[in-house]
């Protein structure tokens, strides 16, 4: 059973013919082609998948794409304005806010919508936040080191 | 996943003639973070799905006579951050600030949680506490229920083929009480709880005595529940540290706690008992404390 969904995918219309039961992740990956959103866990756990539904950070591992109709998603393809990386991308440049980059695409994401809600969050606020997105690389400190960088730089 | 029709109906009337329509081979959705979940490992098949995500009126919070009203797709971050529930219910606002992870709490719904009756999770805990009742609508009409009867056994509801939850009606604590949700996490900020525990004191104008104490657990048992052996050596007593201390041992007779990852049941157990000596001890301080 498939069903034409359509959405707005990063400020662009979208329309899309899939099987009811796809997944919002798999309809970004292999429907539109946008691969940088990861399935960490598949279960809304790792944060891989971390991506904006109307604004509002969701895990699209556990979202159908159905949901998605008449809405509007971004994801990290979305973030970069042409050449230019997002502040929240060149603070995790700058302050070394990753290794293997595998969980990257969520933690980036998932720090764009708390600089969206929160523009001037403390430390405390940084680690609540992003408490459900997991690395197993870095140890977080760099993480929320990055985030810090991007509200401050943000504020400049 | 198995394939499935899926119908977004835009009026609750519509959902429920689509529900009777497929019967047990219907599922209700909302956020989906339980049922896409066990659709993706494979525990439920269901033939169609009926989201609930475009039918308006049932997002709302609003004061009503002594009690705050959350329609069921309220979501659990909504429960959060309103305002309304942080001035008039904080211990409620807490509690669903300690459920899982900012993303999950942007998809959960407050319906959809207590149809999922997972004993696990933390809102039901501290509903439960407070008394709240669940409002249901189905092909029969209307009913209303009081959370400790909606709640039958592992996963399982009193909901009927066909019903949905809609709302639930959350008295606000009387004056002179305190009000307070614990939630033990030995392993990660973002778990369900090994324990969960809601207590509220409410003491007599006196300030002495304690009128009622309402103890309820999550985690160690097939479903949310009130541990009433315990709240009766409390009520009409004067109260002190070692009263409270005895409550929190008289619990450990109406858990029923499963060994696994979070701990064995004699830890969950003996934990259980910890944790409602100290939500007691806050919740009494809490009463004690003059109303702002």
């Amino acid at each position: 059973m498939t069903r034409v969904i359509r959405l707005i995918v990063n400020g662009t219309s979208r329309e899309v013919e899939i099987p009811t039961y796809r997944t919002l992740l798999d309809c970004l990956r292999y429907d539109l082609g946008l691969t940088g959103s990861k399935e960490g866990c598949g279960v809304g756990v790792c944060g891989a998948c971390t991506v904006l539904l109307d604004g509002k950070m969701i895990s699209s591992c556990i979202a159908l794409a159905v949901f998605a109709d008449g809405h509007a998603v971004t994801t990290i393809e979305g973030l970069a304005d042409d050449e230019r990386l997002h502040p929240v991308q060149q603070a995790f440049v700058d302050a070394g806010g990753f290794q293997c980059g595998i969980c990257t695409p969520g933690q980036v994401v998932s720090a764009k919508a708390l600089l969206d809600a929160v523009p001037n969050p403390s430390d405390a606020q940084i680690r609540e936040w992003m408490v459900g997105n997991l690395c197993r690389c870095t140890g977080y400190y760099k993480i929320v080191e990055s985030v810090r960088a991007a509200a401050e730089r943000s504020r400049a | 996943m198995n394939a499935f029709e899926y119908r977004a109906p835009r009026a609750l009337d519509e959902a429920l003639a689509v529900l009777r329509e497929h019967g047990e081979d219907a599922r209700a959705v909302a956020g989906g973070t339980a049922l896409v979940t066990m659709l993706r490992q494979h525990l439920v098949r269901p033939g169609c799905l009926v989201s609930l995500r475009d039918v308006p009126g049932l997002d709302r919070i609003e004061a009503t006579n002594g009690a705050l009203r959350l329609g069921a797709l309220v979501t659990h971050r909504e429960a959060e951050v309103s305002p309304l529930v942080r001035e008039r219910l904080p211990v409620l606002a807490e509690t669903f600030r300690r459920v899982a992870t900012v993303r999950i709490r942007h998809m959960a719904t407050i319906g959809g949680a207590l149809a999922h009756a997972d004993p696990n999770q933390d809102p039901p805990v501290t509903l439960l506490v407070l008394g709240a009742r669940v409002e249901i609508r189905g092909a029969r009409g209307h009913r209303e229920l009081p959370l400790d009867e909606f709640f039958r056994d592992y996963y399982e509801t009193a909901l009927e083929p066909g019903e949905l939850v809609t709302a639930v009606t959350v008295p606000l604590a009387p004056a002179a009480s305190g009000a307070t949700f614990l939630k033990f996490l030995p392993r990660t900020a973002d778990d369900y709880a090994t324990v969960a525990v809601a207590a509220i004191v409410t003491l007599e104008p006196d300030g002495e005595r304690c009128r009622e104490a309402r103890i309820a657990l999550g985690a160690v048992g097939v479903t949310p529940l009130r541990a009433r052996a315990a709240e009766a050596l409390l009520s009409g007593q004067r109260l002190s540290e070692s009263l409270l201390q005895a409550a929190g041992e008289a619990v450990k007779g109406a858990v029923d706690p499963l060994s696994d990852h979070r701990g064995s049941a004699a830890y969950k157990r003996e934990m259980t008992a910890v944790m409602v000596g100290r939500a007691l001890t806050q919740a009494w301080e809490a009463a004690r404390r003059p109303a702002e």
